[in-house]
């Protein structure tokens, strides 16, 4: 939908923004974002965002590290440099596996947490320096801000809703400006 | 509304007429404002331990381990006791921020935070042990899985020392990405809050970019509570595995199946303690008296009394056992007669008073919720379970199964200076954590005020009478 102006909803409650939330949303008009200061229960289902998907990945992630555990350790220990390390059998790498089990553990748990939290930050474009987006610096203190983008003909009913659903201030920006 | 209903019964976990604006102020004022005078006097003291710390470790890698009091007979004694010691007190932070998180604890988002901080800070003393006990540190990265110029030789996997690599290495890392993933937000606020230009920038760079979009709230809400989940069996095999380093070998009173759980219950018992110690002081420094309550340190010293009980009765065993087993050698193990009323008795009684008499104590509620009782406790048991690691050490090799080598050990001045020194740097970075970082976690300690806010929780009207 191509828009005119974006329009801001400044609440400072979380139940008054949830409710106007699911108000506006009754109403059929699509939000685009909604700033807090702290994550406010129910309100991803309130704003129909999809499930996250970043726990399929975490799982992911650590298969790949037991797998590459899995890999070293039979690498090192039995294919390249087999020993005879007190009395320990090295012929192959299911008897040995027990002596492994604490390298899989932590390799698992290494490259599921640090790969989870890598894909965190790319997901949400953030990184040392990123510019911050929020449109009121409250927004990180006590104050919620809703972000809604609409045609110049929709703007008196958005404007209205707002004040409907207990908004303390509204402002309007004109994305060229 | 009801889903901000708790029990009236149930004791608020914020004091005070506290709103949104009033926690991120709080929060604020001692990172915007300049560093108070005790700061500086604790800072200077910190500073000047780590530094008499550093020349000791400079003057151990230039002459070698030999500047140490160890011998033939007792090759492991102040170093591994610290390298022990540490990586225990790291243990709480952990089980304060992901087991307490798995099992919705409302009570931990006043303290994780700096719990945090505090098991990084340190795992980061911990790991300094072995590294300089190896004699020749700069070639420390031996230890990892490379390709050498010896040809192919790897590093031995079937090796509890370096499975013990492999667990304080990810503990560490996977520790500092969770605290600092959670400190973004506070980050952000920080940034939102403060004047001062520099400062501003200084945290804009540390917040990431962090705006509170509600999909990047669903993102984190969900990288916590993985984290948190990864994070707890993490934490029990970090001090298994420390054990493991005892277990498996073939000294008397270390072979010991015991070991693990019995090490993991000492190591949240020592780190709950060194908790104490550290919010103790934090709270009244920082003005933080309505976040950090009563109700807080009579959880912990619950948690305390709990893990301090695991601990006792893993002691009675080890002493069972040993005078059960009918081995002369067994008669001198760290838990036994022989150290009762051998040369090493006072470390043995100190170990029995300070882990198993005193912490019983706690038992009185009016004890458990009292602070400066709380401070003396946590003192005493953070002391205690220092002996406990030195006795497991030194009192089991100090007599072993060949009379002619039995020997003592005592400590020279780099030793001490060592340890000192890394007390010092632990507190140094700690000192520099709760001025300048988010002491405690006020994005997620927000979403309980409404619940277990003093404030909100007052009967008002209509409320009270049902």
């Amino acid at each position: 939908m191509r828009s005119d102006k974006i329009l801001y909803g400044l609440y400072d409650d979380e139940d008054l923004l949830l409710s106007a939330v699911e108000r506006i949303r009754r109403e059929g008009i699509p939000i685009d974002e909604v700033y807090s200061p702290f994550p406010v229960h129910g309100l991803d289902k309130a704003l129909g965002l999809q499930e996250t998907r970043l726990g399929i990945t975490a799982f992911i992630y650590g298969l790949l590290g037991l797998g590459f555990a899995i890999w070293m350790t039979w690498y090192m220990m039995i294919y390249d440099w087999p020993q005879d390390i007190g009395g320990k059998p090295s012929f192959t790498w299911g008897e040995n596996m027990p002596a492994f089990v604490p390298i899989l553990f932590e390799l698992t748990v290494f490259c599921s947490a640090h790969l989870m939290a890598v894909t965190f930050l790319v997901r949400n474009a953030m990184y040392p320096g990123a510019r911050a987006a929020n449109p009121h610096p409250a927004t990180t203190d006590d104050k919620f801000v809703m972000e809604i983008s609409v045609r110049a003909a929709d703007e008196p009913q958005v404007v209205a809703l707002f004040k409907e659903t207990g908004a303390l201030a509204i402002h309007l920006k004109n994305p060229e400006s | 509304m009801s889903s901000h209903y708790e029990s009236p019964y149930r004791e608020p976990l914020v004091l005070g007429d506290k709103t949104y604006q009033q926690i991120s102020a709080d929060i604020v004022k001692p990172i915007a404002g300049p560093a108070t005078r005790s700061w500086w006097i604790a800072f200077g003291i910190s500073m000047a331990l780590f530094l008499w710390g550093s020349v000791c470790i400079l003057y151990t890698i230039g002459i070698g381990i030999g500047v140490w009091g160890l011998n033939k007979t007792i090759g492991w004694a102040w170093d591994i006791t610290n390298f022990v010691w540490w990586v225990g007190i790291g243990h709480a932070g952990t089980l304060i921020s992901a087991v307490l998180l798995l099992f919705r604890q409302k009570w931990r988002l006043s303290i994780n935070r700096s719990a945090e901080a505090m098991t990084i800070f340190a795992v980061m003393q911990a790991a300094l042990f072995p590294i300089i006990h190896m004699g020749r540190p700069w070639l420390a990265y031996w230890v990892f899985p490379i390709p050498n110029n010896f040809g192919s030789l790897w590093v031995n996997f079937n090796s509890p020392l370096l499975w013990d690599v492999f667990a304080i290495s990810t503990y560490f890392s996977v520790s500092l990405v969770f605290w600092y993933m959670g400190l973004i937000p506070d980050f952000a606020m920080i940034r939102d809050k403060v004047t001062r230009p520099a400062l501003r920038k200084i945290y804009a760079v540390l917040s990431f970019g962090w705006a509170g979009r509600a999909k990047h709230w669903q993102r984190f809400e969900e990288l916590s509570l993985v984290l948190a989940g990864l994070a707890t069996p993490l934490v029990f095999s970090v001090h298994t595995i420390v054990s493991f380093d005892f277990s498996t070998s073939v000294v008397k009173g270390w072979h010991s199946t015991v070991f693990p759980p019995y090490f993991v219950a000492g190591a949240i018992f020592s780190g709950f303690a060194m908790v104490q110690t550290l919010l103790s002081v934090v709270r009244k420094v920082l003005r933080l008296e309505d976040y950090i309550t009563r109700l807080h340190i009579d959880y912990m010293n619950r948690v305390i009394l709990l893990t301090g009980g695991i601990v006792a009765v893993a002691y009675i065993t080890e002493f069972f056992i040993a005078w059960y087993s009918g081995s002369p050698f067994e008669d001198y193990i760290y838990l036994s007669w022989g150290a009762a009323t051998g040369p090493y008795w006072w470390a043995f009684w100190s170990l029995i008073l300070c882990n198993i008499a005193i912490p019983q104590l706690l038992w009185i509620r009016s004890i458990r919720r009292n602070f400066v009782w709380t401070f003396a406790i946590s003192i005493v048991i953070n002391i205690g379970m220092w002996f406990e690691r030195f006795t497991i050490i030194v009192v089991d090799l100090s007599k072993d199964y060949l009379p002619a080598s039995w020997s003592m050990f005592s400590p020279t001045f780099v030793d001490i200076g060592v340890f000192l020194g890394t007390i010092g740097l632990f507190f140094v970075l700690f000192l520099l954590y709760s001025k300048n970082f988010p002491v405690i976690a006020q994005a997620e300690l927000k979403t309980i005020l409404k619940s277990s806010g003093d404030h909100y929780k007052k009967p008002s009207g209509t409320d009270a009478q049902r």
